[in-house]
């Protein structure tokens, strides 16, 4: 594990971090447009990552929340008519404030089955907001020309704009993530990633940290919501709600790029945008690539690319654990333990 | 009006012997396996589509090519399990449905590059118009003759898991995989046998369901969610729980759609959900 090493790796990430932070001065409209893009899939893999890679919830239903966030930006804006920049936070707490109530009924259920429930709650909400009056109906609706104007009067300066609120989206979650991941309770859920039951033995409460982390994803998810309905400039229920945008391709993120890790979810996020510029000219082969890509990513190497650098002896460039201090027995492997079997969990 | 009602109560009641055809495989994987496979709809429909290519270049009933397909669709599940899923057992929930999951993205996929998104329909010749008149209300005899096949099949596979001696062997590593493990029951040699029997029903829901409805390469993952939602409102481990919860979702679809399409969709998630509140366990669970 050497130093040097860890010290390029940071140093590639400030500056790449520092570009972003530039970008406007830096990049033409088009690649703002996809770097905004990014920055939200960025947010989404983060937060899928959160739950199934430390709390051990595998949503394929994080569309659902998306769809509210956006719809709720959308029902703040333009039929309530508040200012944009009270209806972001509000689309946030929207999502929150509808998120208790789901999870109460769906953490009825546990493992496979929360899967499978997430999608229905997913699928529910979809359906609620094609009824929505003023919304629609099934074909969604474009925003008012007055909401969008409110983030610029000319085109240059909105796209400057979106690019500037998801990225700084993506910064927020990511932070906010990774203090999480730093506190008591991410010790706490580290170790229930390494061994659920271990965990749960030496007192990691496994229910309020589930509760805590699915109610933590919600606003983020929403807050992308707002941003995919100002990308697309409309809402309309098989947009906002998409399952192949917000969710597959994000797992898909995750797994190969590394689940239970901070940097998975980005280098996935990097790798899965580089590949989308190549194949994007072969429809469906693209997704069905990255089925099998992940499926063998799953069998040969269940942590993703992060999780081989790992082994090979790359350090964390960003350690959501704590170093052990002077005295601290040696350890073999990598800043986790890569050893540790994997949960069993039954039933 | 109450020939309305009765005339939705039977109808639902009949679709939902469609929907515990989907359901079976389902059960028996959760019951035996405890793994939801993320792809048991695409791969219904994935039968589906063998079934139209076969029959289309034959040009036999699609029921005749399905009763020759069944030792394959046996076969197909066997090597799913023996090849793919058997190595993510006992690593946890999450690498076996990802796979599964990556399974069903790769099924619609390449259902969608091979066959192209139209809507298809399979023929099952003049049975599908014949109907029995039962005082007020009309009765289809196709829907009548998949609700009793349901019914048939499931006592068969109870008939399978409680009287057979691989029955007994299945169960046995269902309740307890280091145990059966001890004395030679090996869930590397079980567990393929379980999933060539949920392939089984697979084709059998797929032949039904492709005479029956429309069907593209999108609709497993909705196909997927009534099975899990019959099978959890039945009650885990209860086959005739999953035809009951079949039952009740189509009865309740059935009212929905008196709205509308997404009514249809709405309902049904509408009366798992609070069934889900009140009785998670599930209709007529197992202890």
């Amino acid at each position: 594990m050497s130093t040097p090493m860890l010290l390029g790796a940071r140093a590639i990430l400030a500056a790449g971090v520092l570009a972003c932070l530039a970008g406007p001065w830096l990049f033409d409209a088009n690649s703002l447009t996809v770097l905004t893009e990014f920055f939200i899939v960025v947010t989404l893999a983060l937060m899928w990552n959160l739950l199934a890679g430390y709390a051990d919830i595998i949503s394929v239903g994080q569309q659902g929340f998306v769809g509210v966030g956006a719809y709720a930006f959308f029902g703040f804006t333009a039929l309530l008519h508040m200012s944009v920049w009270a209806a972001v936070p509000l689309a946030a707490l929207t999502t929150l404030l509808i998120a208790v109530p789901v999870m109460a009924v769906i953490f009825r259920l546990r493992t496979a089955y929360l899967a499978v429930g997430t999608w229905v709650a997913a699928d529910v909400l979809m359906l609620i907001a094609g009824k929505l009056p003023g919304f629609g109906g099934g074909s969604g609706t474009s925003l008012p020309i007055p909401v969008v104007k409110q983030f610029g009067a000319r085109l240059g300066d909105r796209i400057d704009m979106f690019y500037a609120l998801s990225l700084g989206l993506a910064l927020i979650a990511f932070l906010a993530t990774w203090a999480l991941l730093r506190s008591r309770i991410g010790l706490g859920l580290t170790a229930m990633r390494d061994n659920e039951e271990a965990a749960g033995s030496s007192g990691v409460d496994l229910v309020r940290t589930r509760i805590l982390c699915f109610l933590w994803t919600a606003p983020f998810l929403g807050l992308a919501g707002v941003m995919t309905a100002l990308e697309k400039l409309r809402v309309a229920p098989t947009a906002s709600f998409n399952i192949t945008d917000w969710t597959i391709d994000i797992i898909f993120i995750v797994v190969i790029g590394g689940i239970g890790s901070l940097e998975g979810p980005i280098l996935g996020a990097i790798l899965f945008f580089l590949l989308r510029q190549w194949l994007a000219d072969f429809g469906a082969w693209y997704l069905i690539l990255l089925g099998v890509i992940s499926i063998g990513v799953i069998l040969f190497e269940p942590k993703g690319l992060w999780g081989a650098c790992r082994r090979w002896g790359f350090p964390d460039i960003l350690p959501a654990g704590h170093a052990p201090g002077p005295g601290a027995p040696e350890r073999v492997a990598g800043p986790d333990a890569q050893e540790a079997p994997a949960a069993r969990t039954v039933g | 009006m109450v020939e309305t009602i009765l005339n939705l109560i039977v109808q639902g009641v009949l679709i939902g012997g469609l929907y515990a055809l989907f359901a079976l495989g389902l059960s028996l994987s959760l019951g035996v396996m405890r793994f939801v496979n993320i792809a048991h709809g695409d791969m219904i429909v994935l039968f589906s589509f063998v079934l139209l290519s076969l029959t289309g270049v034959l040009g036999w009933s699609p029921f005749l090519v399905a009763l020759i397909l069944l030792p394959v669709a046996f076969g197909l599940g066997w090597l799913l399990q023996r090849f793919l899923l058997q190595r993510t057992v006992g690593k946890g929930i999450l690498p076996i449905l990802l796979v599964t999951f990556g399974l069903s993205i790769i099924i619609q996929n390449g259902l969608l590059e091979a066959y192209g998104p139209n809507t298809r329909k399979l023929s099952g010749g003049a049975i599908e118009l014949a109907a029995l008149r039962l005082g007020p209300i009309d009765v289809g005899v196709y829907p009548l003759l998949v609700f009793l096949l349901a019914v048939a099949l499931i006592a068969g596979l109870d008939a399978f898991l409680y009287r057979t001696a691989i029955g007994a062997r299945i169960r046995a590593v269902a309740d307890d995989p280091a145990a059966a493990d001890l004395i030679g029951l090996t869930s590397a040699r079980i567990y393929p046998v379980a999933m060539g029997v949920v392939g089984i029903t697979m084709l059998v829901a797929a032949s039904c369901m492709s005479v029956w409805t429309n069907f593209d390469p999108s609709i497993g993952p909705s196909r997927l969610l009534a099975a899990f939602e019959a099978v959890v409102l039945g009650g885990l481990g209860s086959l005739w729980g999953t035809l009951i919860g079949g039952v009740i979702i189509g009865v309740a679809q059935n009212f929905g759609s008196q709205i509308d399409a997404s009514w249809q969709i709405l309902a049904q998630h509408l009366v798992f959900l609070v069934a889900l509140v009140f009785r998670p366990q599930g209709l007529f669970a197992r202890s």
